[in-house]
């Protein structure tokens, strides 16, 4: 590893933090007597292009990744770039989004961590290498804790941002915890290194202290993706945050987390499905004539184990907590952990071949993309009527056609009704598991995750049918932002488009791995 | 041809979206016009087929990786069945020319609930068929609950989850098929052909079926028809008795039947004496026959009486699919056809004709009305229409009942006696219905006599588009019961060929 190798490997995080600056000098140095609607504008049209120029830095930079010594930091191409380039494209349209926004006076300040933020999510996404890791999740969080504060006129934010901090803050001790004693059982920091260490170390010892381990970096992980039992923080957050920043955390920062889970579990089965490892271990690891496990107990058992509980937990509370929901920012947040759970079961059961990693990259893109657009229409509305209860959507068809359109699309879609894209994405990921896992245990699991959507459906529609069905209170029009509506309706598009051809999109992540 | 069914309906969905506020007559028009060119394609496509097996239309990859393809075909049946929705696809704008509330967006979800259902028709791909199964849920959703009536939005939210649910248990069906399969291609002719283990059939067959089977109002998974068809406004009620039941029954045969030909074997042992699943359903079927034909029986609420009268029916289809043998699937698949356009007759007639009018359809109210010398259109109509349903011969429904009575007693004797009683009883509460609505003698309350003396209570003039309807209606039920040959020489060698199984 030299300076160029680092520098080369961290170009797109590079533009980013740039991007950061340049906002800022721009913001604080030459805009402080424009008005604050040509601020915010600028602030974020210098952050999307931020974010266009990191998207070219990823193409350039091929799929050559960092290593020291003979162990990856941070691995490149692959699921890996198409997880990168998607969590910019969504940093980019939550930046479009901020647009029509008023909730803070300083545009630049929050344009800059946003792009800070992103940049901590495309170093998780990447990284192979617990320090590396730890790091990226800092940087990713400290910036959501503070975007989640940043309407300082609102006691709502400040309370969100306060459990949010209280709760990732408990959870990232957690992790390090978790990291720590990973690294003391196998003296290594790269995910790669600690499982193959793990599988030879503990082939024939119990271990319960790797049982730990895996149970505290779990916790960790499951915080980041809001997993039930560790989802508490959720519904406050999406409820108090201001609408671009819960967009971002709904969508940005699951897809980094969700990466950085592939990653782990690409490492743990890349030790029994790879060619060179596996040949190399029997060699050294396993004394001849000893029976190869044919499944390794040590870490996969406890890893499914935990993540199938996760799953089940999340598919089961996240839908029917949502049912009660009057507020729709709730709702999502209930919804968002609900679709964690489906996504935890393709983690669950997960094969090294681009099967899994690409159902999961799918569903997770996707989700980020729609979940983008629900939080937009939801601001908009917010701002009209001053409200997110369901009721503050009565009569949308009416006073806003359009959006009420959008809304129809994205919420259809989080639902999965064919053909739009989150039906796809449910299958893939569905097909996937089946896959994977044959019998009886696995098939149960996929039937409960389908039958969690159909009880999804019922809540999905509350929302619709108040912006459809039921007499509007208020006929007033609501005006959106055009900037705003040109792309909620590119969203919507998007997700009938992808819906309707789901092989643009499967080809688009497949693009990447040549 | 056939293929431009689906594209023309969504087309026209999407143009309807987009029409300005207010222009309801030319939404009407437009609607109208897409629908005659909807079933226009689909004669077209039934005169084309005649006397030809399968024609694939259209096979493209759609998803390569997972094998999913975009086939669209056509056999006897799905022939028939489209040509089917084309007639209650226009009889259906005609009964609701009458919408005024919000009449562009009505047209809008109509043609793409039109669009769905004849997608499930044509698509020969198991995915590809499940996507339009799916489509045509939402439309109906919100058709009912913003244009309906009694209990809407419960009404629209119970039959979006049954359907949901339904659909539920058919995808994980489908799925385990699927990866059990190891197939490369999800089209049914290639499963068919493959074949799946016959231990997995038996277990599987059992979910696909009933998800479908939710749909085509199988007791006890019956109880979204009637609060559905009650609570829809007219159009909608016709097209989901019409129809979209239809699209259960069909996906019981397509899918359940031709990809699971095993799950109907029998079990090796038999419980409460049944032995296989062909008994169970054939149970259900003939439960489903009795129970709606004696609970519409009791109605008190003329709507009810042939939302009811629906589950009864369907049983017969459901009884003849079971029955396994040519003419009983025959029978089942020609009931779809007569019982699609005599319900759609009854829900025109109690709906639009009766309701519009007297705004009540309580039985005991319009007892009072002398609907019988008011509304003579409404009256003779309903007889021509509760003589078709009864199965009086001359009609589609003969026909077709007897074919699957015949069938079922080839198969088992009782099958058909206990549903024999379910005719007995459907003539009582026809009969029952018509005469309490339209010729009852009940003497006038003061109430009534004074509306009669004045001379401005007059009934609004039965209009054009119900006259249209209403004759295009029995013209087709009777035309199809004096010489069904036209339909059956196209429906037997696609059953023929289905019974056979192995992708013929």
């Amino acid at each position: 590893m030299n300076y160029a190798d680092l520098f080369r490997a961290t170009l797109p995080e590079t533009a980013l933090e740039i991007a950061a600056l340049l906002v800022l000098v721009i913001d604080l140095g030459f805009l402080r007597k424009t008005a604050l609607k040509t601020r915010t504008a600028v602030a974020a049209l210098v952050g999307v292009a931020g974010c266009g120029a990191a998207l070219w830095a990823l193409q350039m930079q091929g799929s050559a990744g960092l290593s020291y010594g003979d162990s990856v930091l941070l691995a490149a191409g692959g699921y890996i770039a198409a997880a990168q380039a998607g969590i910019l494209i969504l940093t980019a349209l939550t930046l479009l989004l901020l647009i029509d926004s008023a909730f803070t006076r300083n545009a630049g300040e929050y344009v800059a961590i946003v792009l800070m933020a992103a940049a901590g999510g495309l170093l998780i996404a990447a990284a192979q290498d617990l320090l590396v890791i730890f790091v990226g999740l800092e940087l990713l969080s400290l910036g959501l804790y503070i975007l989640t504060a940043f309407a300082k006129s609102s006691g709502k934010s400040a309370e969100a941002a306060m459990k949010y901090y209280l709760f990732g803050g408990m959870s990232a001790a957690f992790l390090l915890f978790g990291f720590s004693y990973l690294y003391g059982i196998t003296g290594s920091t790269n995910l790669h290194a600690i499982l193959l260490a793990v599988y030879g170390w503990n082939a024939y010892h119990a271990a319960p202290l790797l049982y730990v381990a895996i149970v505290l970096v779990l916790t960790g992980l499951g915080f980041k993706v809001a997993a039930v039992p560790f989802h508490l923080w959720a519904p406050d957050t999406y409820e108090g945050a201001p609408a671009p920043a819960a967009a971002f955390i709904a969508s940005v920062s699951k897809v980094a987390s969700f990466a950085l889970l592939i990653s782990i579990a690409t490492a743990a089965s890349h030790v029994f499905d790879g060619r060179q490892f596996t040949a190399a271990l029997t060699a050294t690891v396993i004394p001849a004539g000893a029976p190869r496990p044919h499944v390794y107990l040590g870490f996969a058992t406890p890893w499914m184990l935990i993540l199938t509980v996760f799953s089940v937990a999340s598919m089961v509370l996240g839908n029917l907590a949502a049912l009660a929901q009057t507020s729709v920012r709730r709702l999502l947040a209930y919804s968002a952990i609900a679709h964690a759970g489906y996504i935890l079961l393709g983690l669950a059961f997960f094969t090294y071949s681009p099967l899994s990693t690409n159902a999961i990259l799918y569903y997770i893109l996707t989700y980020g993309l729609t979940t983008i657009g629900a939080f937009g229409v939801v601001s908009v509305v917010e701002r009209a009527t001053g409200s997110d209860k369901l009721d503050s959507f009565l009569g949308l068809h009416k006073r806003n056609p359009l959006l009420a359109g959008v809304l129809l699309v994205l919420f259809l879609s989080l639902a999965g009704i064919p053909p739009l894209v989150g039906f796809w994405a449910k299958f893939n990921l569905f097909v996937a598991v089946l896959s994977v896992g044959a019998g009886p245990v696995p098939f149960a699991l996929v039937a409960l995750a389908i039958a969690m959507s159909a009880v999804s459906l019922y809540y999905y529609l509350q929302v619709l049918k108040r912006a459809y069905v039921m007499a509007a209170v208020d006929e007033s029009p609501i005006k959106s932002h055009p900037v705003t509506l040109i792309v909620l309706l590119a969203i919507a598009a998007a997700v009938v488009v992808f819906g309707c051809f789901p092989v643009l999109l499967q080809g688009w992540i497949a693009s990447f791995y040549i | 041809m056939l293929a431009w069914t689906i594209y023309l309906s969504f087309a026209g969905a999407l143009v309807e979206a987009l029409l300005p506020k207010g222009k309801n007559a030319l939404a009407r028009w437009f609607a109208l016009a897409v629908a005659v060119l909807g079933l226009l394609h689909a004669v077209g496509g039934f005169i084309h087929g005649m006397g030809q097996g399968r024609i694939v239309i259209v096979d493209l990859a759609w998803v390569p990786s997972m094998g999913i393809h975009y086939l669209l075909a056509a056999d006897g049946i799905s022939r028939v069945l489209v040509l089917l929705t084309g007639l209650a696809a226009v009889a259906g704008v005609l009964f609701s020319w009458n919408i005024e509330v919000r009449t562009n967006e009505f047209f809008a979800f109509y043609l793409a609930l039109i669009g769905g259902v004849y997608g499930v028709f044509l698509s020969f791909d198991v995915f590809l068929l499940f996507v339009f199964y799916e489509i045509a849920i939402v439309p109906k959703y919100f058709l009912i609950a913003i244009w309906g009536s009694t209990r809407r939005e419960y009404g629209a939210m119970k039959l979006a989850l049954f359907s949901f649910v339904g659909s539920a248990m058919v995808l994980i069906g489908l799925l385990a098929a699927y990866t059990t399969s190891g197939s490369h291609s999800t089209s049914m002719i290639d499963l068919a052909r493959a074949g799946l283990p016959v231990g997995f059939q038996m277990w599987c067959f059992p979910l696909v079926f009933t998800g479908f089977a939710v749909l085509a109002g199988m007791w006890p998974f019956h109880t979204w028809a009637p609060t559905g068809h009650v609570a829809a406004p007219t159009a909608a009620s016709m097209l989901l008795a019409g129809v979209v039941m239809k699209l259960g029954a069909y996906g019981c045969l397509r899918v359940g039947i031709w990809l699971f030909p095993h799950g109907l074997d029998p079990w090796g042992f038999s419980l409460l004496g049944l032995g296989s699943w062909r008994d169970v359903f054939a149970l259900l079927a003939v439960v489903g026959i009795v129970y709606g034909a004696l609970v519409a029986l009791a109605q008190t609420d003329f709507k009810f009486v042939i939302g009811y009268s629906s589950v009864s029916h369907m049983g017969f289809v459901l009884l003849g699919l079971m029955t396994l043998n040519q003419i009983g699937v025959t029978g089942a698949v020609l009931q779809m056809f007569s019982h699609g356009i005599i319900a759609g007759l009854l829900f025109a007639i109690v709906g639009r004709i009766v309701y519009e009018r007297t705004h009540t359809r309580q039985l005991a109210e319009l007892e009072t009305m002398h609907l019988g010398r008011r509304l003579p259109f409404a009256a003779w109509a309903f007889v021509i229409a509760g003589m078709a349903s009864m199965g009086l011969p001359g009609f589609s429904g003969f026909v077709a009942e007897l074919q699957v009575l015949v069938g079922a007693w080839m198969v088992r004797p009782w099958w058909t006696i206990a549903a024999g009683i379910g005719i007995v009883v459907g003539v009582a509460y026809t009969w029952r219905a018509l005469q309490k609505a339209f010729f009852s003698d009940v003497l006038p309350t003061a109430h009534t006599l004074e509306q009669e003396h004045e001379p401005t209570h007059e009934f609004a003039a039965i209009t054009w588009p119900e006259i249209t309807g209403v004759v295009m209606l029995t013209g087709v039920s009777l035309f199809v019961g004096l010489c069904p040959r036209i339909l059956l020489d196209t429906i037997e060698p696609a059953v023929k060929a289905l019974l056979a199984g192995g992708g013929q």
